[in-house]
């Protein structure tokens, strides 16, 4: 049986802890008294998840067996989570490949023939051959994408969205017009946090820019207390009224969601998911030699290395059928496999920020990235109460380098260097700036035609930490790039030392100080 | 702020930080102690030159044994289980020893686990100099039964006496089912042996050996009948024993009889004071 999380009281035996540096980490000590919040071990892995895939499609939860609702002559549209899921990416066979290989297998035996599948990019880049390969599997893959029935989503495509309607308080419903207008939606999610998934899935992830613009603003993440707690998340409720409108006026729809354990590193890298003073001889030796190893090889060779890590992760359980009750079941599972009872807040959250963030798969953690993933994701990765009181200090630990990938994150580069040198203030840059980097035709161009995020992109990063930048009384980078850092209106640090030393100005002498020992993920459920 | 000292992690271990609870450190000793490296070629060498030019030579030098039935196993194909009374520690050399070469170099002796696996040092000798594997004499282990199992499958013959420990007054003490419970399990005869004498040698409570002539009895393999269980079994075997105790004592002729009457005296002895036990046992 695997462990529960656990929180460590630091005392003058406990050993250096780790923190994730990007493409590399370090050894820290943290002041006696300090906490470390570790995550639960993996939960047991399903044994046979095809069989389970097979079950779930057979039994669903709230609706008609799968095979009841095929029919020949239907329209029938498989849409998948894109490559922000899962991180990092599975060993193969991916979740989605196992589902949706389940779905075909059913459809080709109840004869559907008019059959597409679309990878739900939302404003996300287009996924790459290969990804699209490595997420549905190469018997899919071959099948579908020579005919041009396996595609990303195209949110700006002026003849591919179809308006649903408008929810109660004025929220457009917009989706895919191939998904809007097929006789049966099915939709593959992996649940990695317990964000994802519901009717976030379809509402957002086959939405465009009108759609996603009622809930992916300043105001709704600064009501989000946290995004990852459904109950207290205005992303959450936007999302649910839009999904209800949905399965009133849109296309019948089959969620099938899955979750995952959360074994997240291979070895020699799996001693970042270890507790240090548990650490084996074999441990100490990968730890060493990887981190000499990666100080001394350039970044880019570092980043690559990085890139291809794939995660052992293993499907702990996987529900379908009508979306609410599907989801109510895959967050039991989520919380599960990351939640972390903690007790009371910090004056002082310490965390170590990884390579890697949805949304630089095979690519480049840019300084707007590593803000949305620290301020965005890790910070609110908490149920009841932020882990850091109101007014405390966040310290990052990451290289933060001023380099942008070219392809992925044009805009990105355009945000840093023309929004942020005049304001980093979300609600400001909102009214100021969101508008006219959304209708960019160039842009626009890029997202449609090569593998660009979309223009807004960047400023919904921004936002992700909306909340946070409201609550906290600073925010410290350590070994970040100094100018990097400052432009993201953030104070750098050399050591961990030194940012504790600048934290005690804004929270005293004697803080409490809290780490996150993270990822794997886990979710601080603070009392 | 006070910051907690790197004490060289991690180029040395780890140090258990004072607020963890420490989990009991996983045994190394009694039935959890790993005698695997003993069975590898290197240490099956050095056993078989032990064996052969130490235990074998002082053996014989104190014990002069008297060996009969060896014939019976002419037949045998390994593995097989030994199976004999114990009352010395001379035993198990003496019985090692004895057995034919095309056993012997290949055999593990059952030991109780409290006994000789107490001590690493300990468990080290004795599963190096007789192949002794660790088991738990007070009941069925599972770890135990599951380790002997996989050893006769993989074609290691056992040695091991039922009784559990040395006799304590020279008596046999009553058969336990675990050798019947592995010939059940692993279908492999089982051989019984007498060992007369030897309570001279070197019995329990006595610090050094003696010289003593023994003798050495070598039963008909018994194989387990379809359907039968352990318990019936290990009371077979027990009467098999006590069959050859009855042909060293008489003639095999008398003892054939005997059995077939089953009158075989016992060799546990008479149900009845410590003293009239004594006395009966002088008798023999």
């Amino acid at each position: 049986m695997s462990r529960p999380g656990y929180v460590l009281e630091v005392d003058r035996s406990t050993p250096p802890v780790l923190f994730h540096h990007g493409e590399g980490f370090s050894l820290e000590r943290l002041p006696v008294g300090s906490r470390v919040i570790y995550p639960p071990e993996p939960v047991k892995a399903l044994a046979d998840p095809d069989a389970a895939v097979r079950r779930a499609l057979l039994e669903p939860l709230g609706t008609d067996p799968l095979p009841a609702r095929l029919r020949p002559g239907m329209r029938l549209t498989i849409a998948f989570d894109d490559i922000s899921l899962p991180l990092p990416p599975m060993k193969g066979p991916d979740n989605r490949q196992r589902v949706i290989e389940a779905v075909l297998d059913l459809a080709a035996a109840a004869g559907v023939d008019d059959v597409e599948l679309i990878a739900a990019t939302a404003l996300h880049r287009r996924m790459t051959d290969p990804e699209l390969k490595h997420a549905v599997g190469k018997r899919v893959f071959d099948a579908f994408a020579p005919h041009g029935l396996l595609y990303n989503h195209d949110a700006e495509d002026p003849d591919g969205m179809e308006l649903i309607g408008h929810t109660d308080e004025g929220e457009r419903v917009e989706i895919n017009k191939r998904a809007a207008t097929s006789d049966l939606l099915v939709y593959v999610n992996i649940n990695l946090v317990a964000m994802d998934g519901g009717h976030k899935s379809v509402a957002t992830g086959l939405a465009g820019y009108p759609s996603l613009k009622h809930h992916h603003n300043v105001r709704t993440m600064q009501h989000s207390r946290s995004f990852m707690d459904q109950h207290r998340s205005a992303l959450h409720s936007s999302n649910w009224r839009m999904g209800r409108l949905l399965a009133q006026q849109g296309p019948p729809i089959f969620q099938i969601e899955t979750t995952l354990n959360n074994d997240t590193f291979p070895k020699p890298f799996d001693f970042l998911q270890r507790r240090e003073w548990e650490w084996s001889a074999r441990d100490r030796a990968a730890y060493l030699a990887a981190a000499s190893g990666l100080e001394r090889i350039p970044r880019k060779a570092a980043r690559q290395i990085f890139q291809k890590i794939l995660s052992p992760h293993a499907m702990s359980s996987v529900q379908a059928g009508e979306v609410e009750a599907v989801h109510a079941a895959t967050t039991e599972q989520v919380y599960r496999s990351q939640l972390v009872p903690v007790e009371g807040q910090t004056d002082v959250l310490t965390m170590g920020l990884p390579y890697i963030c949805p949304y630089n798969v095979n690519s480049i953690m840019n300084p707007i990235l590593v803000m949305c993933l620290g301020l965005g994701y890790f910070f609110n990765l908490y149920r009841g109460k932020p882990l850091v009181r109101q007014g405390g200090v966040l310290i990052m630990h990451h290289p933060t380098p001023w380099e942008f990938h070219p392809v992925h994150h044009p805009s990105y580069l355009d945000f840093f260097e023309q929004v942020l040198t005049e304001t980093t203030d979300p609600v400001e840059i909102e009214a100021k700036f969101e508008e006219g980097f959304a209708t960019d035709p160039w842009y626009i161009h890029l997202y449609r035609k090569s593998y660009a995020y979309h223009g807004v992109h960047p400023f919904y990063m921004w936002y992700w930490g909306a909340h946070a930048l409201e609550h906290l009384g600073g925010v410290i980078i350590v070994g970040g790039d100094p100018r990097a850092v400052r432009r993201l209106g953030f104070k750098p640090a050399s050591t961990l030392r030194d940012a504790l030393e600048m934290a005690s100005d804004v929270v005293g002498r004697d803080p409490s100080i809290t780490h996150l020992h993270a990822p794997p993920l886990l979710m601080a459920d603070v009392s | 702020m006070k910051l907690v000292p790197r004490k060289g992690f991690p180029l040395r271990a780890p140090t258990w930080p004072g607020t963890v609870p420490r989990p009991p450190a996983p045994s190394r000793t009694g039935v959890d102690f790993d005698t695997a490296w003993a069975r590898r070629p290197a240490a099956r060498l050095a056993r078989a030159a032990l064996v052969d030019l130490a235990i074998r030579p002082a053996v014989h030098a104190i014990a002069s044994p008297a060996v009969d039935g060896r014939e019976r196993l002419a037949a045998l194909e390994p593995p097989v289980i030994f199976v004999a009374n114990h009352h010395s520690h001379v035993d198990t050399g003496l019985l090692l020893s004895l057995l034919p070469e095309r056993f012997r170099r290949k055999t593990v002796v059952a030991a109780a686990a409290d006994y000789f696996f107490d001590r690493r040092a300990k468990g080290t000798l004795h599963a190096l100099a007789f192949g002794a594997v660790p088991v738990e004499r007070t009941k069925v282990n599972r770890r135990s039964a599951e380790m002997t199992l996989g050893l006769l499958a993989d074609g290691w013959n056992l040695v091991i006496f039922p009784e559990g420990g040395r006799s304590p007054d020279g008596w046999a003490q009553e058969f336990r089912g675990g050798a019947a419970y592995l010939a059940v399990r692993s279908g492999r005869p089982v051989v019984p042996v007498y060992l007369d004498g030897t309570r001279h040698v070197w019995p329990k409570g006595q610090r050094l050996p003696r010289p003593h002539k023994v003798g050495v009895t070598f039963g008909t393999p018994i194989s387990a009948d379809p359907g039968e269980d352990a318990r019936r079994l290990a009371a077979r075997i027990e009467r098999a024993v006590a069959a050859l105790a009855d042909e060293r004592a008489s003639d095999w002729w008398t003892a054939r009889r005997r059995a077939a009457e089953g009158a075989t005296p016992s060799i546990t002895g008479p149900e009845a004071a410590a003293w009239r036990r004594s006395w009966a046992l002088k008798s023999r």
